[in-house]
């Protein structure tokens, strides 16, 4: 770690901000160690800058019950309690914690015979169907930012979302073979708008929204050489001409990449459209090398794929009611079991699905007992039974995090918290809800309660 | 003054800064609770920037401060905001099977408010 401490200022380089999926990690880091605050973000966005800026040490209890103040320990003895009561717990959220955090959350689920499912579902979940369905042929950013040439953004808008995502790894970089930076690239930006990316696109294309599916099937039927009715401008608003000028142009380049956004994930079609997409780049295959990769928007949601996969051996969207994972969009994601009614307690990280669900869902949140760990107050954090405010990854928690190229980076945490991580709470849940399992089952003693130690807060 | 149009929430650079303060905090509630509207469908509809709106589908409904855009921005018929709790309003919780409910591209009518 390169650290160095200077009076009461710390400097702390190669750190890495963690609000987005692009996971930069070349952040240069001043932080007032007095204040407890970072001061000083060099190169972040401006995201990033407000990332690192915002996230200060709150002012509320480290853990809750019903809005009154508890100890740790009660509260994990609650939140054990709480789901080892239920008969259909779900634990949800997991994207903005650490991948340490993540496999204690599925742990827990697989020991309460829960439901597991992760902000994806509600993100890029059908582009994960559509992988299973069509594959991926895929890259790493530091691929791009080497060898690409042609670049595709498919319903994303990375100048708001993912501002770096330009200067670092698909436009302006120089890379090995691409030596001139933008000059080497041809960039296209598809969406039903412009948005403020079209300034960086050689070429605009304005797609009629919901055609993206037609768009992209005509596209592969032309790369194959096959007729396109005529009357295709007419159905997506994009003409002839252009779909043959791009068809070429993807043909003819040397290293071509479509990062595809929620523009096709949360429209109709949903994994239709992102499978007609990675088909298209399978098909691109045939002239050149061609490559299709998922934009991805919070700091860990691909490291919540991988922890929920490598675990489970699918991707979110799994339920352990039977003693062994089963995988069922539309049965075990979470809007659906929130909003059928079937959830009868949920276990909420680093997320607010009261904030940004369908509003059935969060009716129903209001109607079961919740637990939140998140670092600040939210919406879902306002309506639990059970909420612990918690250390921010990367800012004041080390471990690791996979950045939306599936590349794990380790964190670099500035300044300690008096609250404890993610990884330490979900753990003492985790080793009382065993505890009380193994009870339930005639196996093992309960126990007393609230006995499960939680690493104490740490003193400034 | 009803009509029926395509609202599209996505994500915005202010949405991202705020929440970091806070989802809870004025900023936050205030940058997600604003549209964006065609200028030259403001004109026809007789609405100025800062005006209110009630947007309303099936599902729910929710109302907004909208604020023009330029008619090469942003096409006639189709409404931008950020996601947030206003947008959560009109959002269905169909899945069709497949854990995604359609956050993008749904029909709103909209209607002044005075």
């Amino acid at each position: 770690m390169s650290e160095t401490a200077k009076e009461n200022i710390k400097i702390v380089k190669h750190a890495t901000c963690t609000f987005c999926g692009c996971v930069c990690d070349d952040m240069e880091l001043t932080v007032d160690m007095d204040a407890h605050k970072i001061t000083k973000a060099k190169n972040a966005c401006v995201l990033g800058r407000a990332w690192f800026a915002e996230h200060v040490i709150e002012d509320r209890p480290a853990a809750m019950v019903d809005g009154k103040e508890v100890s740790i320990e009660e509260a994990v003895e609650e939140a054990a309690q709480t789901l080892v009561k239920a008969r259909f717990p779900i634990t949800y959220g997991l994207s903005d914690t650490t991948c340490e955090a993540q496999r204690q959350a599925v742990a827990i689920t697989d020991i309460i015979h829960g439901t597991v499912d992760t902000t994806t579902s509600v993100c890029h979940g059908p582009s994960g169907l559509a992988f299973q369905g069509v594959g991926e042929s895929t890259m790493t950013l530091g691929e791009v930012k080497n060898r690409a040439d042609f670049i595709i953004y498919w319903g994303g808008n990375p100048a708001e979302a993912h501002p770096r995502h330009f200067t670092r790894y698909s436009v302006t970089p120089k890379g090995m073979f691409t030596p001139n930076g933008k000059k080497d690239r041809t960039v296209v930006l598809v969406d039903v708008r412009k948005t403020s990316t079209a300034p960086v696109a050689d070429i605009v294309i304005r797609v009629k929204p919901g055609k993206d599916f037609e768009l992209l099937w005509a596209l592969r039927a032309l790369v194959k050489g096959k007729k396109v009715a005529d009357n295709i401008e007419a159905i997506t608003g994009v003409s002839m001409d252009t779909l043959t000028d791009l068809v070429e142009r993807m043909k003819n380049c040397r290293y071509g990449v479509f990062f595809f956004g929620m523009g096709l994930t949360m429209t109709r079609g949903r994994h239709f459209n992102s499978g007609a997409l990675l088909a298209l780049a399978t098909d691109l295959n045939e002239f050149t090398h061609f490559v299709a990769k998922p934009v991805r928007g919070h700091g860990n949601v691909t490291g919540a794929d991988n922890v929920v996969s490598w675990q489970t051996g699918y991707p979110f969207g799994v339920n352990f009611n039977l003693g062994y994972p089963r995988f069922n969009p539309g049965e075990f994601t979470t809007v659906d079991t929130l909003s059928r009614g079937d959830a009868d307690a949920a276990l909420i990280i680093a997320s607010d699905p009261a904030s940004n669900f369908p509003k059935a869902a969060i009716e129903h949140l209001h109607k079961i007992p919740v637990i939140t760990l998140d670092t600040k107050e939210t919406h879902t954090s306002k309506l639990a039974h059970v909420a612990f405010t918690t250390a921010t990854y990367g800012i004041n928690t080390g471990g690791t995090v996979y950045r939306m190229d599936d590349v794990p980076i380790t964190l670099r945490p500035a300044f300690d918290s008096p609250f404890p991580t993610d990884e330490e709470i979900l753990t003492a849940i985790r080793k009382r809800a065993h505890e009380l399992m193994l009870a339930k089952s005639g196996l093992g003693a309960a126990g007393g309660g609230g006995t499960q130690k939680v690493a104490a807060p740490r003193k400034e | 003054m009803t009509e029926i149009m395509i609202l599209v929430p996505g994500r915005s650079s202010k949405q991202g800064t705020s929440l970091n303060k806070g989802k809870l905090k004025d900023e936050y509630l205030d940058v997600t609770s604003r549209v964006e509207m065609n200028m030259d469908d403001m004109q026809r509809l007789g609405l100025e920037n800062g005006d209110k709106i009630r947007l309303s589908n099936d599902t729910g409904e929710t109302v907004v401060t909208c604020s023009g855009k330029k008619a090469t921005d942003l096409p006639s018929g189709m409404l931008f905001m950020a996601y947030g709790p206003p947008s959560s309003q009109l959002m269905d919780s169909d899945t069709a099977g497949s854990g995604m409910p359609l956050s993008k591209h749904f029909s709103v009518a909209i209607e002044k408010v005075t």
